[in-house]
């Protein structure tokens, strides 16, 4: 079962993001979309300081199943990287929420962060989601 | 609603990612992928392949089996000369595509030939179709379960398991029937390891003895990187009816003097040379060879048919049909961008070293 923490914005495309004391927006993917990629083998990170749109393509991340983009959840520029998922993309797969963060953004229009869904509006959205693609299998 | 194999209750206790694979609902991973591949590499992985087609022939009069078989495989039946005996090979289409690739067993009476799931129509019916000439009945041996025991442990494991020491003793290629199961020394893994087809009501205590045996469940997705390093083809993906085995890296399954289905056109294919033939890449850098990626060579375009991440290599890995010339260095096109590539060949891995520089 996925975990969806409380406190968290989480977009449409599985991307979430947590407003930090600093008012830095980390971003990361959530426990539903690794689980839905499988081993993660590769992580293409932003340069620091490159702008990036809400919406917009920010990274890119390859699991034994397909190349997926990575949007970003508000407009901003990229303050820093976890350079650690060069080496160990698995991160990503194993502490998603932590350690497997990918980037972070000091946001231009904070208030964006609204426009996110909260834990319990994304779990639902997901389990329409896995119930949609199950009927598709069948 | 997807087709059931005997273990799904199993897959699912075990917490199985589950996916529809030709209308069979199938484990794709029980958990990390690239961990069930490593295992079977390292010791003893074990694949519900119970989805596969099985299918019997027998003699409705002498020889009968023996001569169908000889007409519709692409390669040298008679080397299945005595019970037990097993081969590799394609059944080709009139203009020498592939109908599927299977494995023709002869068996105490009769043969055995195990194709493909997503085939099975296909299959099912041309065999049909082309039995019409022949003393020989066919059978879908529906009431069979398949297992896949694979790794440099399985055998061993297995007859710890089951208690059934002659199959451990088994040469390569060969089968042993024995009280309704048969157990070859076969497999998709280019590991050691053996094929089990045993009635469905076997199949679950099967499992289970096997697991506390330390056989680990491994699912599709692992299947699916395991015969890549090994480079062995996927029907509907690296070939299909569309394409031949010389332009499949299957040449070698042919045996020529012979009369077979499509033996004509492959003749004549063989004559002019293949325009494109199958062929390993190897990507080094940060990323993913996928099906359907463009490749450019000195000698022309291609495209891949089956890319992956390669779990024992760290890298990407990829079969591609490609211009018969090229050679070398060759881009991909990922994403957008090319990237260099290098045209090698498979099998990217061979009693688990890396076969390329």
């Amino acid at each position: 079962m996925s975990d969806f923490p409380p406190g968290l914005g989480y977009a449409p495309t599985h991307e979430w993001a947590r407003l930090d004391d600093d008012g830095h927006v980390t971003v990361g993917i959530t426990d539903y979309a690794q689980e839905q990629l499988g081993d993660v083998v590769y992580v293409e990170l932003p340069d620091p300081g490159q702008e990036v749109q809400a919406g917009g393509e920010a990274a890119v991340v390859e699991s034994v199943k397909a190349a997926s983009e990575i949007y970003a959840p508000v407009s901003g520029s990229v303050v820093a990287v976890n350079e650690a998922l060069v080496d160990a993309p698995e991160l990503v797969n194993g502490h998603p929420y932590s350690e497997g963060w990918f980037f972070r953004i000091a946001p231009a229009h904070p208030a964006q962060l609204e426009d996110l869904m909260d834990a319990e509006s994304y779990e639902r959205a997901c389990r329409e989601d896995e119930g949609a693609s199950e009927d598709a299998g069948h | 609603m997807s087709r059931r194999t005997p273990l799904h209750a199993a897959h699912l206790a075990a917490n199985a990612t589950m996916t529809d694979f030709a209308g069979w609902a199938m484990p794709l991973r029980y958990g990390s992928q690239i961990e069930e591949h490593r295992f079977v590499r390292a010791d003893a992985g074990m694949f519900d392949v119970s989805h596969m087609t099985i299918i019997d022939l027998r003699d409705t009069a002498e020889d009968g089996a023996r001569a169908f078989l000889q007409r519709v495989m692409a390669s040298d039946t008679a080397r299945l000369a005595a019970p037990g005996t097993g081969l590799y090979g394609t059944l080709l289409n009139e203009r020498g595509g592939i109908v599927d690739d299977v494995i023709a067993y002869r068996l105490t009476s009769g043969y055995r030939v195990v194709a493909n799931a997503a085939t099975r129509q296909r299959v099912l019916g041309w065999l049909a179709r082309h039995a019409g000439g022949f003393a020989v009945r066919l059978r879908e041996r529906g009431d069979l379960a398949m297992l896949a025991v694979q790794g440099p442990a399985a055998r061993e494991r297995f007859a710890a398991a089951t208690g059934r020491g002659g199959a451990a003793s088994l040469a390569r290629f060969h089968a042993l029937e024995e009280s309704g199961w048969m157990m070859a020394r076969t497999g998709y893994t280019g590991e050691d390891g053996l094929e089990v087809m045993l009635p469905a009501a076997a199949a679950l205590p099967l499992w289970h003895s096997l697991e506390a045996a330390g056989v680990r469940p491994a699912g599709l997705g692992a299947r699916d990187t395991l015969r890549l390093e090994a480079g062995l083809n996927l029907h509907g993906q690296d070939m299909d009816e569309t394409t031949s085995p010389l332009e499949s890296n299957l040449a070698w399954t042919v045996a020529w003097p012979r009369d077979f289905i499509g033996r004509a056109a492959l003749q004549a294919q063989r004559e002019r040379k293949p325009a494109l033939r199958l062929k390993g890449l190897a990507y080094e850098g940060r990323g993913v060879l996928r099906h359907g990626m463009t490749v450019a060579t000195d000698a022309g375009e291609g495209a891949v048919t089956s890319g992956g991440f390669s779990p024992s290599l760290g890298c990407s890995i990829a079969l591609a049909r490609l211009p018969a010339m090229a050679a070398g260095d060759a881009q991909v096109r990922m994403r957008g961008v090319w990237k260099p590539a290098s045209i090698v060949k498979p099998p990217f891995l061979r009693n688990g070293a890396r076969t390329f520089s």
